[in-house]
């Protein structure tokens, strides 16, 4: 048995701050199972009244785009700054958007 | 009666919260790991919090002018009223949630009638605490049966833990004259009426656990009453209070 088994998995931590906003990435914590991952998130994360929702991901389950591929992935977006929705413009009647 | 009844509930609420919180404050930073060692003192704090509440009301009942502070570092050993579970010492971590799980099985119970009390001051307390405890409860009950249900040797050492520290969960639910005025007030229970809520919370946990609850009604006593701590609370109380005793009412 490799020392990887007798560890916990790990979870990524996603925490919603309040009513309306997005749950944002906080960290990471081990714990054995899905229940534990929630309640050990509620005892590392909120304990200073952060959160009003947690969601717990196994950081096996995430997939990620490699680093190495930053060129390729990112670059071609940089020098398309007419993608940005600023050259409008915005009719007074619109008001705050 | 040597003293008023109602400043003996509240101390022996108090007295448990106290000594169980500076008990698991020995995990600090000694946790078997960082999610384990922060949930153990988030639940250290919230008791201390509970602390506050229940020995400020003691003060304020007794009239004497003793605060919260007062009563907890400039009392001795027999003025202590916490039950004989709370002092026993933390062990292994599984011995320590063992009886952080049988403390939290009578504490939600407990809470839940004190909510009801005539009292409205003890009945605020009890309704502001039981939400923190709730939370206490559901932590160790799965972590008991993380571990019953564990490996070979954790299954042993949650056995070996319950089998230890059962004898002392009867006084809990033990009556004495306090608790037979406190009743007749509409204060408190009384506490052998929680007693077969207390054997439905537990059953299914240990079952669940896989662990055998051991077949006896021996029950330490003389915690709650103050007439003999374990040689424990003797060990807790000057690392607990050396500070105020050294340098009384310093504060910072």
């Amino acid at each position: 048995m490799s020392a990887a088994d007798h560890e916990w998995p790990l979870w990524e931590i996603f925490i919603r701050g309040q009513h309306g906003l997005n749950h944002r990435h906080v960290g990471s914590l081990h714990a054995a199972d899905a229940e534990a991952a929630i309640r050990n998130a509620r005892d590392v994360y909120t304990r200073r009244n952060e959160g009003v929702s947690i969601w717990a991901v196994r950081a096996d389950d995430i997939v990620a785009s490699s680093p190495g591929k930053k060129g390729p992935l990112y670059e071609p977006a940089n020098s398309k700054v007419y993608r940005h929705p600023t050259f409008f413009d915005i009719p007074d009647d619109v008001g705050a958007m | 009666m040597a003293a008023d009844p109602l400043f003996e509930l509240l101390l022996r609420m108090g007295d448990n919260t106290l000594i169980l919180a500076q008990r698991l404050s020995q995990w600090c930073g000694h946790g078997p790991t960082l999610e384990e060692d922060i949930a153990l003192a988030n639940i250290a704090l919230d008791l201390t919090g509970h602390t506050q509440l229940w020995l400020g009301l003691a003060g304020e009942v007794e009239g004497a002018g003793r605060d919260a502070d007062g009563l907890a570092f400039h009392r001795d050993v027999w003025d202590f009223r916490n039950t004989l579970l709370v002092e026993q010492p933390n062990g292994d971590f599984g011995q320590t949630i063992m009886r952080q799980y049988l403390f939290d099985a009578w504490h939600v119970l407990q809470l839940e009638a004190l909510r009801e009390s005539s009292n409205p001051q003890v009945a605020e307390i009890a309704e502001k605490a039981i939400k923190e405890v709730s939370y206490h409860q559901e932590r160790s009950s799965e972590t008991v049966i993380g571990l019953g249900d564990g490996t070979e040797e954790s299954h042993a050492r949650m056995q070996a833990a319950l089998d230890l520290l059962l004898p002392y969960v009867g006084e809990f639910f033990a009556n004495d004259a306090v608790d037979e005025i406190m009743k007749e007030a509409g204060i408190a229970p009384l506490p052998d009426s929680l007693r077969s809520a207390f054997d439905e919370q537990i059953t299914p946990v240990m079952q669940a656990a896989t662990l055998t609850v051991p077949d006896t009604d021996f029950a330490h006593s003389g915690g709650k009453s103050g007439r003999q701590h374990s040689e424990h609370l003797g060990h807790i109380l000057p690392q607990m209070q050396w500070l105020q005793r050294a340098y009384p009412d310093a504060s910072w």
